[in-house]
């Protein structure tokens, strides 16, 4: 750990999001018509045919779940692209000389994509309001939650945006893993609603950990205890600054 | 004059098992500019890579301004500015947001009146807010001059600062080098442009296969290692060499107007005189007497050769 260059962070972070800034229409485009989809085939023609789950309308109960649907994607996306560009375009060349530490870095860029991916969630659920009454029950908590989650898969993408050596490997995770583990959950369905073994099996899928968390903000309750997606989260969050940190400390695919 | 860089027994050895450098030990003067020669592969590259922190060293240390760059790099790369070999620039960002950032990240506060000097100075300020992506190569190349720059570097980099340059470019890449150093800053640059390297630099470092083979002030090492050709105008042409002359091994031009001895300036007896009084000896008359000393180029060629020799 070590921070002093604060000219350097405040630098990148404003730099990151100039960059985002220069795609903003197709940047916040993209999620409210993706969630206005989601809501008219969802909640509209499939949800007015169903009954509530768990006691919530159908059109609210998903809205947390397309919300962290949309801020994984984006949250990997974002923060994977901002560090892999540079490697790509040569001007890591900069980054590697410039008088600046592996947290300062990490903060920066991280910092970064986790502000466009807060700002899309922000959008997400503004968005849904438009369709369904939502009433949150945690506010706070919903926000705090959003944060970690944003951080925690910054992070994920960060780590994913140094690893990858072409654009195909920066797609493939978040494509091939992200999306299905999402999707199965819980984003559109209760855990409760599946039988055995199904059921069972789901639990050991991460995101429904995080899907449900988020869930509990809203309503109060979620597919499992509250304290266990918080744990999830954490150990998350721990598990990607140790990855990032022996990267930075052996130059993994940074330094030659 | 105090050293700014002090390198002792630098080596880099790659997974492969390839040895870039064998051992470098080089200390650079404050305010001089040093030009690093050498043949591509030669480990010029890594070397400075390795100095600016975007390579590991295998072993040995370097200090910038007395910072080691590993255990104080912040100290050490502030005083650093690198203009790398390859054109990597934010393709779609502005030129002057760049350059702003390239600043912050050496942990300077923003300063418009210094970057707008800069980008004067290298003509770049009408084009500041084009993107990156609009400008020439030459154009390019500037920017990342200016984004070195930008953090008012003590020692600057330039690494083949005018390869794939045109002619025009170079002169002006030359000019730009001689005005940087008259503001004080250390310029290392390195080259497989012999020409460069005497045009500019005060010493130059002869690096191939990872060692440095020498490190002299130029004008000494042309001195040193120069050879000069004495070329003799004929006031009637010859046919032929007189067997006379066979001792100084000299060479007849093809329409027989002019013979050509090689001497080293170094030596004892040059064989300049002796030549001389034989020609009178022989009657052989001359209308013009013409020295010209070897260039860097000759001797560089020299050096890499013996070491295959050897």
């Amino acid at each position: 750990m070590s921070l002093q260059n604060f000219h350097a962070i405040a630098s990148i972070y404003k730099f990151e999001l100039h960059r985002f800034r220069r795609t903003w229409l197709t940047g916040l485009l993209v999620p409210v018509i993706t969630t206005t989809l989601y809501f008219v085939v969802f909640g509209g023609a499939i949800g007015s045919r169903m009954t509530e789950v768990d006691g919530i309308a159908y059109g609210a109960f998903i809205v947390p779940g397309l919300i962290m649907m949309s801020m994984l994607t984006e949250s990997i996306f974002n923060a994977s692209f901002g560090i892999y560009m540079p490697k790509y375009s040569g001007t890591i060349y900069e980054l590697l000389s410039a008088p600046i530490s592996a947290t300062e870095t990490v903060i920066a860029y991280v910092g970064a994509a986790a502000t466009k991916s807060l700002i899309v969630g922000t959008i997400i659920f503004l968005t849904a309001h438009l369709f369904v009454d939502i009433h949150v029950a945690h506010p706070f908590a919903m926000a705090g939650f959003m944060l970690l989650i944003a951080i925690s898969f910054c992070l994920f993408g960060f780590i994913l945006g140094i690893w990858a050596q072409g654009f195909e490997q920066l797609q493939v995770i978040p494509l091939l893993v992200v999306t299905p583990l999402t999707f199965l959950g819980g984003a559109f369905y209760s855990v409760h609603m599946l039988a055995d073994p199904w059921r069972t099996m789901t639990l050991f899928n991460p995101i429904v950990y995080l899907i449900s968390g988020f869930r509990w903000t809203f309503f109060g309750r979620g597919d499992v205890a509250i304290e266990y997606s918080l744990l999830f989260v954490a150990a998350m969050l721990i598990l990607c600054i140790a990855i990032i940190g022996w990267m930075f400390r052996t130059g993994y695919r940074l330094k030659k | 004059m105090a050293s700014i860089i002090e390198i002792k027994g630098l080596t880099k050895r790659y997974a492969s098992g390839f040895e870039a450098l064998k051992g470098v030990d080089l200390s650079i003067e404050e305010g001089e500019i040093f030009a690093l020669l050498g043949p591509n592969g030669a480990g010029k590259t890594t070397m400075i890579s390795i100095i600016c922190g975007i390579a590991r060293a295998s072993g040995g240390s370097v200090t910038v301004a007395g910072h080691d760059i590993v255990r104080d790099y912040r100290g050490a790369r502030t005083a650093i500015g690198l203009v790398p070999q390859e054109l990597h620039t934010d393709q779609f960002e502005q030129v002057i947001d760049t350059v702003r950032l390239s600043r912050g990240l050496f942990g300077l506060p923003r300063n418009d009146a210094y970057v707008e000097k800069i980008l004067r100075d290298l003509s770049l300020w009408d084009k500041r807010n084009n993107r990156i992506i609009e400008l020439s190569g030459g154009m390019k190349r500037r920017v990342m001059i200016a984004k070195a720059l930008s953090h008012e570097p003590r020692v600057l980099f330039l690494d083949e600062p005018t390869a794939g340059v045109d002619v025009e470019l170079r002169r002006d890449m030359w000019k730009l080098i001689g005005e940087l150093r008259q503001t004080g800053v250390t310029i290392i640059l390195t080259t497989h442009y012999i020409e460069e390297a005497e045009e500019m630099a005060d010493r130059v470092g002869v690096i191939n296969r990872g060692e440095l083979m020498l490190v002299e002030e130029k004008t000494a090492l042309m001195k040193k290692l120069g050879k000069k050709t004495l070329s003799v105008v004929l006031a009637d042409p010859m046919e032929s060499v007189p067997a006379e002359l066979a001792e100084w091994n000299v060479t007849l031009n093809a329409d027989g107007h002019e013979i050509e001895y090689i001497f080293d300036t170094q030596a004892e007896r040059t064989g300049v005189s002796s030549l001389l009084r034989k020609l009178g000896d022989l009657g052989i008359g001359y209308k013009d007497l013409n020295t010209k000393q070897s260039s860097l180029e000759d001797i560089f060629v020299s050096l890499v050769h013996q070491e295959k020799a050897a």
